[in-house]
């Protein structure tokens, strides 16, 4: 196995996520069957091979730096599930 | 034949003559919608009203001659694409309630091009899954076949198309999102070059290969549809500044002469024999269109799904982590703190396939495995990128199955995610190298079910693919039959 229960734990805290044992049990399974069928990208001897990022060349692209009407903020509030006045409200940050 | 089964072109006829109006051709398909769509869902919501509004202005546009490309034309779009005003869900219980404030550029052109727009299709949560069956909304069924499964991830967009409740649609396409369910439905569906379509409002799942096209019920009016969705953004980074043709002039042309490649990494164990048949008729096909078949290597297309499985879910992780209950969509009620929202709005609002992702994506990218698996990932995907540079060295096409196997039951692959992954064997190597594909309809099996062979170019190439895919579909002679439904 290449990942324990408690990677599993580990990811998911870093990825905000949360789980039952079941379903702790059932992605260690799952995770480890993908990470193992991955590996056959070790058969591979790439030294010396620039990784690709891109599917074509891009470079910045800039633009002339011009004022643009935004959205607004009642517009940028209106999905918001919780706003008060011009605020987005969560809940409580520090105790 | 009713209006709702026409094409594009046969339907623009008929209004440049004067012989229907878009409200009589919008009011046919929402006849067949209430006929079909009960059994099919492809769609996650319709837009009557609004569809019937957008008929009215088109027949004013017409009787005032004022005819763009599309002018009344009933058209779907995935839940992907942004749409001013109506809820666009990305088929996911954490955006069921998400009313974009802009419309998606691809949107803005469909109308400014005269679309009337018929709903938003359904589709695998954040368009994560080959078979349509991981959107929150429930899963959508095959026309042909209504036990078995559509493709994904646009499988709402095909079977719109498909079933006559549409005449063409929108879709987007990652991994095969595009052309895997277009073939498994029989219909035409194309994955542009990246960067030939701006992805602004597309709600991103993996930035570095999704692109946006269009399914269609033929080479002529996929044609169409890439006049009005290809070209350049500003407001989109990855866009590409250059000239677009005009992709009619590409249909009914001669073939004679080119070479077009037969890879044989794609005719390997496990591929269907109906299959397998179905595209040694294909390849016999292009040869009456004096297309000469040379056999090619692409030597890296085993790795493909493996670079898939660790790019796509790293960059969908990154994406995804927007989703947090703050700013829109859902969320989770009664938490404790901040961290305790985050975490329950997470869990609640995405399903397991997304998780599931997401859990690949944040490991591989964490500590210390970032070069073992992203690092080689993005390496190998080079070398798959300069598999095709050398391919089309040698020919001017190259020819492969869509799908290794025609569509599977509902059901079938959803305890195993790996074997759902590699249903995309054949279509995910063209995101990882950005360059264009199509899958056109090339025949039936016993059973009745659709089976598309699939055409790639070069960067850009387009013209071509729909050159070559226009030759076939007119030398194919394959039977018109419709799903019996």
């Amino acid at each position: 196995m290449k990942l324990s229960t408690q990677d599993v734990e580990y990811v998911a805290k870093l990825a905000r996520l949360e789980f039952t044992d079941a379903q702790k049990e059932k992605f260690t399974v799952q995770l480890n069957n993908i990470l193992i069928y991955i590996e056959k990208l070790g058969e591979l001897d790439t030294t010396g091979i620039a990784p690709m990022s891109h599917a074509i060349a891009v470079s910045n692209a800039f633009r002339e730096d011009v004022e643009r009407p935004s959205l607004g903020t009642k517009a940028t509030l209106a999905n918001a599930p919780d706003a008060r006045g011009e605020f987005f409200r969560v809940p409580k940050v520090i105790d | 034949m009713e209006l709702h089964q026409l094409t594009i072109h046969e339907l623009q006829k008929l209004i440049q003559n004067g012989e229907v109006s878009s409200t009589q051709i919008t009011r046919s398909v929402f006849s067949r919608i209430d006929e079909v769509e009960e059994r099919i869902h492809s769609y996650i919501r319709l837009m009557k009203d609004e569809a019937l509004a957008a008929a009215a202005r088109a027949d004013e546009d017409i009787k005032n001659g004022n005819i763009r490309p599309l002018t009344g034309i009933p058209v779907a779009l995935k839940d992907i694409v942004c749409t001013k005003g109506i809820t666009t869900t990305c088929g996911s219980n954490i955006l069921h309630n998400f009313v974009p404030p802009y419309d998606a550029t691809v949107v803005e052109k469909l109308s400014a091009a005269g679309a009337v727009f018929v709903g938003k299709a359904n589709m695998d949560e954040f368009a994560m899954g080959s078979s349509t069956e991981t959107s929150f909304f429930g899963p959508t069924r095959n026309p042909w076949d209504l036990e078995r499964i559509p493709g994904g991830s646009s499988g709402g967009s095909a079977t719109a198309v498909a079933a006559d409740e549409c005449i063409a649609s929108i879709g987007s396409d990652t991994g095969g999102s595009i052309r895997q369910p277009a073939a498994l439905c029989g219909v035409v569906g194309l994955k542009p070059t990246y960067g030939r379509v701006s992805r602004f409002g597309l709600i991103a799942f993996a930035s570095s290969l999704d692109q946006i096209g269009p399914f269609t019920k033929d080479v002529e009016d996929c044609a169409i549809m890439m006049n009005v969705l290809a070209g350049y953004d500003p407001r989109e980074s990855t866009s590409v500044k250059m000239e677009v043709p005009d992709y009619r002039q590409f249909i009914s042309r001669d073939i004679s002469g080119w070479k077009v490649g037969i890879p044989k990494e794609y005719f390997v164990e496990g591929i269907d024999p109906e299959v397998s048949a179905a595209i040694n008729g294909a390849i016999d096909t292009v040869k009456k269109c004096g297309g000469q078949c040379i056999d090619i290597s692409l030597p890296h297309t085993q790795y493909s799904v493996a670079v898939y499985y660790i790019i796509a879910p790293a960059e969908a992780s990154s994406n995804l982590a927007r989703y947090d209950g703050v700013k829109y969509g859902f969320r989770a009620s009664g938490e404790r703190d901040l961290m305790e929202m985050y975490r329950k709005t997470r869990m609640e609002g995405f399903g397991e396939e997304v998780k599931r992702r997401i859990m690949i994506g944040t490991y591989a990218l964490s500590a210390g495995y970032y070069d073992a698996y992203y690092g080689k990932a993005s390496q190998v995907r080079a070398l798959i990128r300069r598999d095709f540079d050398e391919a089309f060295r040698e020919c001017d096409i190259i020819l492969t199955p869509t799908t290794p196997t025609p569509a599977f039951k509902i059901g079938e692959k959803t305890d195993d995610p790996l074997q759902m992954y590699l249903s995309d064997i054949f279509t995910i190597s063209t995101n990882l190298a950005g360059i264009p594909g199509i899958s056109v309809p090339c025949g039936f099996t016993a059973a009745g079910l659709p089976i598309g062979v699939q055409f790639l170019a070069g960067h850009f190439e387009e013209g071509k693919l729909l050159q070559i895919a226009s030759a076939f579909e007119k030398n194919a002679a394959i039977e018109k039959r419709r799903p019996s439904l």
